[in-house]
């Protein structure tokens, strides 16, 4: 099945809170191999002029990704989860994600295109505290290649 | 920080990736997609087996970043395209990925891009793979 065209400008409900603690930025540090104590000592991040922990920069693709997973599990979408690869993923940071943060993406398809038997889908999640901070924008594309 | 000033080449890292690594990565990120554990998954796929997820190979690129800022906190963008897997092995070895970076001027005067070259056994995996940095 191909990928509804009518998608693009399509913007999702925004994902349900997901509360970021301190054990989820440090997991997800120590995954990385990453051992800066901003990441992993609430006392370190203080003393550094952060209110707790921080995360790695690439942390938001946890809250960004509910909202891919979100538009994958639509059926008009038209997407099949095994047909699609990320091709391209960007970050613009307005303040790095902290413990405490209660965080939602909401995800717009920017574009959908063909090329060459392949549909790109450009989306945009604004990842937003529940008090409606923008912390982060992540734009992702993804790779359909619907089966022949 | 003279040594982020344009033009500078920064000293390359190299970051073991094992399939530990990625069951952990797996489970701190919430993206439990077989292809990234299962090699019988990957190979009905059309992949040689496990593949690391791109989005290990990008926070690698941003580890490398933050390393070479000395800060976790100064990233304000990173981007790539994902254009080659990268292939872990079944093994106690892993596969070894490097990223080294070349300062760039940025239009905001208090930030510098650094431009990142990726690689996995000697192969670019991701393509446009650049940062903007804070520096003052």
């Amino acid at each position: 099945m191909p990928v509804d065209p009518g998608l693009a400008g399509r913007t999702l409900p925004p994902t349900r809170p997901y509360a970021v603690s301190r054990a989820s930025i440090s997991a997800f540090a120590a995954a990385i191999g990453v051992r800066d104590p901003l990441h992993h000592d609430a006392e370190a991040a203080r003393a550094a002029g952060h209110p707790d922990v921080v995360a790695p920069p690439t942390y938001p693709i946890v809250v960004a990704f509910q909202a891919m997973e979100a538009l994958l599990a639509d059926p008009q979408a038209g997407l099949e989860l095994r047909h699609v690869v990320h091709a391209q993923q960007r970050f613009e940071v307005t303040r790095p994600v902290r413990a405490g943060d209660e965080l939602t993406a909401a995800l717009t398809v920017e574009s959908v295109r063909q090329a060459a038997g392949t549909e790109l889908l450009t989306t945009r999640s604004d990842i937003r505290t529940v008090d409606g901070e923008l912390v982060c924008t992540a734009y992702a594309t993804l790779a359909h290649r619907a089966p022949a | 920080m003279s040594f982020l000033r344009p033009g500078a080449a920064l000293d390359a890292r190299t970051y073991v990736v094992t399939r530990t690594d990625l069951v952990r990565y797996a489970g701190a990120s919430g993206d439990s997609n077989p292809i990234h554990w299962s090699d019988r998954v990957a190979r009905g796929v059309g992949l040689p087996g496990v593949v690391a997820h791109g989005m290990v190979t990008m926070a690698l690129a941003g580890r490398a970043v933050t390393d070479w800022v000395g800060a976790a906190d100064a990233v304000v963008e990173l981007g790539c395209r994902f254009t080659r897997p990268v292939v872990v092995p079944d093994d106690d070895t892993g596969v070894e990925v490097d990223v080294s970076g070349q300062v760039r001027e940025h239009d905001d005067p208090g930030c510098v891009r650094i431009d990142l070259t990726v690689t996995a056994g000697g192969a670019s995996v991701l393509g446009q793979a650049r940062a903007v940095v804070r520096v003052r």
